[in-house]
């Protein structure tokens, strides 16, 4: 695949060329008076991926969205590339959002739109040309496997294909950073297992910085335990008891962040919490 | 308790007004600055304008026909049918056209709106258009004004003009009355002020008609069952609006014109 591909405005993502790509320092948030995030802090350097588990409720989505912007914290600071974007205006967001890729837990696919006009949403805000558009949506859609499908509709589609149609549309314009809103929920073992594919492959074909928010223990040790190869365009597991060194994990609790480091760290750690949580 | 539930209904009333404010101010702001969303705000026109235009036909013609049938009937008695005209095109101008296109215009698009724009806040799809980098109040809200407005405008002309056709239709056929004298009359008694009055109403429930919708649109909560509550009272809340505001342009263009 071209990897002459510009993303949009890479100044930006390069401004703090030494900053991680995604910072929390102290955050909190709630809602009506009800704590959802307390006091988080952590890091997702440049080319790392970050997996975050937690139970239902726990405010996991609420985190990915105060990382875009989309939401304002209580207090505390968050920056994006060096950029603090709590005390920015929603429309100094816009371009900095235009370096972020974001799955929406849903999907969030807009159904009065085809699929080639959900992908190429952001190029046709761009003004790029019609044809420009239709290559790079053809190419973000074969990357998902679903080229077949440009001209039908959101609600045409399953499950499954909708989570990948919304895979598509966050990459299509090559961002620095992307945020998975449980990209596996609600889907069936089989083709769980295609998605994550995906989210492996966008990992080490295009070694991009994300978040990947699940609930499922066996998603995210998948995700560390697989390599992606690009000759047999298939995933494969990686030796016996190596795992992917640019993948770690993040565990919500009860509001609070339980644990932050590394695979290895997690499956030694002593703590009962995390020892109860993995079994 | 009672004190305590009243204070909160304060607060949130004047925070909802505060928010609606802000909201109409927010996209008005947008209008002159970059992107400009042409093609959106076509087919918001083609929607509302074209959308409502059998409905305003059909209200027009007939308020017209029955403001002619109890006019005449009343008139009878002084002897005085030959102002049915005057009667059905004054009334009709300064205040039925205006004020029953928007109630019409506001069933149909402010909870068109309202319901369109709810189930893209609950699920999620207003949130990802923020995260693609687009300003649903630029991309949304904005069309949505300027095409309520600009377009009850003309609704309001169209309503205007086949209500004094449908006052002629009862006049002519049903009562017997004179033709030319209908439509002199109906001509004759229309004065700058009339007219200004009735071209200057609808731009007024345009605008309330697209924030209330809108409003209401983007702050929906509480899945499906929030949106069906967003549309109730976006059409409520904008009627409502439409005829009291109708009462103060009245009573101010009055105290302007003296008439
Ligand atoms: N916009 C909102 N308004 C009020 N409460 C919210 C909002 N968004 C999330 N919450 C609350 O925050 C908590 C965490 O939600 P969420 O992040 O969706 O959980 P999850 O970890 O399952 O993704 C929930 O209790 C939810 O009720
Ligand atoms: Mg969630």
């Amino acid at each position: 695949m071209a990897t002459s591909e510009i993303a949009p405005d890479v100044s930006l993502v390069q401004a703090y060329p030494d900053a991680p790509a995604l910072r929390f320092d102290n955050v909190s948030v709630g809602f009506e008076g009800k704590d959802v995030l307390e006091n988080i802090s952590f890091e997702v350097k440049r080319g790392e991926t970050r997996i975050l588990l937690g139970p239902a409720g726990v405010g996991k989505s609420v985190l990915l969205k105060l990382a875009n912007g989309l939401i304002k914290p209580d207090s505390g600071r968050i920056y994006v590339f060096g950029f603090e974007i709590t005390s920015m205006r929603e429309e100094d967001l816009y371009p900095l959002r235009d370096c972020i890729g974001m799955v929406f837990q849903e999907s969030a696919l807009f159904d009065s739109l085809t699929v080639r006009d959900n992908v190429g949403y952001r190029l046709a805000e761009d003004h790029l040309p019609e044809d420009e558009i239709d290559r790079r949506v053809a190419q973000a859609l074969c990357f998902v496997e679903l080229d077949h499908t440009m001209d039908k509709y959101p609600s045409e589609l399953s499950g499954g294909m909708r989570r990948r149609v919304a895979i598509a549309r966050a990459i299509v314009s090559r961002p620095s950073l992307i945020l998975y809103d449980s990209p596996t929920g609600g889907l069936d073992p089989i083709t769980s297992t295609t998605i994550i594919e995906l989210v492996i492959k966008q990992r080490d074909v295009y070694k991009t910085s994300s978040i990947i928010v699940t609930h499922r223990l066996q998603d995210a040790f998948m995700i560390v335990s697989h390599r992606f190869d690009c000759n047999t365009n298939k995933m494969e597991p990686l030796p016996p008891n190596q795992t992917d060194p640019q993948t770690s994990f993040l565990i919500l609790h009860q509001g609070r962040l339980a644990f932050d480091g590394s695979t290895h760290d997690l499956i030694h750690s002593d703590d009962p919490f995390l020892k109860e949580y993995l079994s | 308790m009672p004190l305590t539930t009243i204070d909160e209904a304060a607060k949130k009333g004047v925070s909802a007004v505060q928010r609606y404010s802000l909201l109409s101010a927010q996209a008005l702001g947008n209008l002159f600055r970059r992107p400009f969303y042409g093609a959106d705000l076509i087919t918001q026109m083609d929607k509302i304008g074209v959308g409502s235009l059998p409905i305003v036909i059909l209200t027009g013609f007939f308020t017209g026909g029955v403001l002619a049938l109890n006019t005449a009937s009343s008139l009878a008695q002084f002897g005085a049918t030959a102002v049915t005209g005057q009667l059905v095109s004054l009334a009709m101008i300064k205040e039925l056209g205006p004020v029953l296109t928007s109630l019409m215009v506001s069933g149909r698009n402010a909870s068109g709106m309202a319901s369109e724009l709810g189930s893209m806040v609950v699920t999620e799809q207003i949130d990802a258009m923020r995260a693609l980098g687009t300003d649903p109040l630029k991309k949304l809200v904005m069309p949505r004004i300027v095409a309520t407005v600009v377009m009850m405008f003309f609704l309001t002309i169209v309503s205007d003009a086949l209500g004094t056709l449908g006052g002629a239709f009862v006049s002519i056929f049903m009562l017997g009355q004179e033709a030319t004298q209908y439509f002199h009359s109906a001509y004759q008694t229309l004065q700058y002020p009339d007219v200004v009055q009735g071209l200057v109403k609808p731009l007024f429930f345009g605008f309330i008609i697209a924030t209330i919708g809108c409003f209401y649109g983007m702050n929906t909560r509480g899945g499906t069952q929030g949106v069906g509550k967003s549309t109730t009272q976006a059409v409520v809340v904008s009627s409502v609006l439409i005829i009291f505001v109708d009462f103060v342009i009245s009573k101010f263009m009055i105290g302007i014109f003296g008439r």
